[in-house]
């Protein structure tokens, strides 16, 4: 089997050493991330190295997709345009309406010299894979920062807040889903106006609003769209959808299960929102009272 | 040697390193394909599997650097901890390699029995990493990946072994 003479004396350290050697350097590297942020230039240079593989390994599903796409019927292809035109000519008037609506605001906002509204600009992305990681939820898609894309940057789709770009990498980044466990969203309910934050339980398909009073007026059905009083989320964004509210006189806060609005569970396209969020500096009190600590995003 | 829970020792010829880089890219790059759902956990993890194959096969051949180099990758691919499956590959690698002649003795079950307790051991690190990190136990689904690879180790080792028989029969 083996067909040199096996290095009697010269095998180098033993596997234990190595192991010590390995398992230490690892532990320094865990340590430097979680607690420093250190290493951020080496997890790029193996981002880049990695790139060609990953792109290698997506390709396989977009042919899949794009010899199911060569096999599309007749029949299902004039449903589908027929559909697309209905929709877009309905679109088309709701659009003129959001035009003048949108004149009228500026005009309006112009008379009160109030802030216009943040312009923003959508770059389309696709979801190359969801992470293998079973302790989080992320998805990578293929734009980096070679396409402008930035950490904290919300990630949206067709129908609603899909998560937020927290790692970037040349031509890759990765989005920390909603229902992440570490993924907070301020909301406002659009019935009445209350604003609270959303946050993930680590499963899919459930967000949970945190610290809410007992007596706070939310019911099943409420929409609840992004407040926009963070300065990352623009506002009016649909976030997720009240499933069930419970309330105990024992506790001090309600238990509000929501179901996440945007599509966090399919993994073809998302917009990732770049809003020039040049918020003005916080306003300085006029006593020059001591700043106190912040008030957290819950209005 | 009659007895059937030994392994035949077959000669073989030497290996190449490139066949080794070649297998541990191809096991890489099915780690990176785009699982999902269900897939997620019955998948098994293909780089630990191919891994913890040559530091039993070839145990000076392939060993910690190779390990814990690709253990990096993964962290990067997942985007988890940056360390974390370098730390558990580091130490699958020290198991296979303490473990290779033993485990080359057996053949067929008892072999799989050997290797998927090394890989359950291995997601034990990386959970117990994340339970320290402040993560929360995903569910008993989670080692569901280990026991695939155990049944895929045989079909594994008749696979990577495939270019390194003889041609012809050097007894014709």
């Amino acid at each position: 089997m083996e067909h040199s003479p096996p290095p009697f004396f010269k095998t180098g350290p033993t596997p234990l050493a190595r192991l010590l050697i390995f398992s230490t350097l690892s532990l320094a590297f865990l340590v430097a991330d979680v607690r420093f942020n250190y290493l951020a230039s080496l997890r790029q240079v193996a981002a880049v190295i990695l790139y060609p593989l990953q792109r290698i390994a997506a390709a396989p599903a977009g042919i899949v997709q794009r010899i199911g796409d060569f096999f599309v019927t007749h029949s299902s292809l004039r449903a589908d345009n027929e559909r697309l035109a209905r929709e877009n000519f309905e679109n088309g008037a709701l659009l003129q309406r959001l035009k003048a609506l949108e004149a009228e605001n500026t005009q309006l906002r112009n008379l009160l010299a109030a802030r216009d509204r943040l312009p923003v600009k959508l770059h389309v992305a696709e979801v190359l894979y969801a992470a293998r990681d079973p302790f989080t939820r992320k998805i990578i898609i293929d734009r980096g920062s070679q396409n402008d894309v930035q950490a904290g940057q919300p990630v949206v789709d067709n129908r609603g807040v899909v998560g937020q770009v927290t790692r970037v990498y040349p031509w890759l980044s990765e989005v920390t889903l909603v229902t992440d466990k570490s993924q907070f969203v301020p909301v406002q309910n659009v019935r009445n106006g209350l604003r609270a934050v959303v946050g993930g339980t680590g499963s899919d398909g459930t967000l949970e609003l945190r610290f809410v009073p007992v007596q706070a007026d939310y019911q099943n059905g409420d929409e609840l769209v992004t407040s926009g009083i963070d300065g990352v989320y623009p506002a009016g964004l649909p976030v997720a959808q009240v499933t069930q509210v419970e309330r105990s006189a024992t506790q001090i806060f309600a238990r509000i299960t929501c179901t996440p609005l945007g599509g966090v569970a399919n993994y073809n396209q998302v917009l990732v929102v770049a809003s020039d969020s040049t918020f003005p500096p916080r306003p300085v009190d006029a006593k020059k009272a001591p700043p106190r600590a912040k008030k957290g995003k819950a209005g | 040697m009659a007895d059937a829970r030994f392994a035949p020792q077959e000669i073989l010829l030497p290996v190449k390193a490139a066949h080794i880089a070649l297998s541990l890219a191809v096991a890489l790059m099915l780690n990176l394909l785009p699982w999902s759902g269900a897939w997620l956990w019955i998948k098994p993890d293909f780089v630990a599997l191919v891994v913890l194959y040559w530091c039993i096969e070839q145990p000076r051949k392939v060993g910690f650097v190779s390990a814990w180099v690709l253990g990096l990758f993964m962290d990067v691919a997942d985007g988890s901890l940056f360390g974390q499956h370098a730390l558990a590959y580091s130490i699958l690698a020290y198991a296979g390699i303490v473990l290779h002649r033993r485990v080359r003795m057996f053949s067929g079950t008892p072999q799989v029995l050997h290797v998927v307790v090394l890989l359950l051991m291995n997601d034990l690190i990386v959970l117990a990493i994340r339970l320290a990190a402040g993560a929360e136990f995903p569910g008993l689904q989670y080692f569901i990946g280990s026991f695939t690879a155990g049944a895929l180790w045989l079909p594994l080792g008749v696979l990577l072994k495939l270019p390194q028989r003889p041609r012809t029969d050097p007894d014709l």
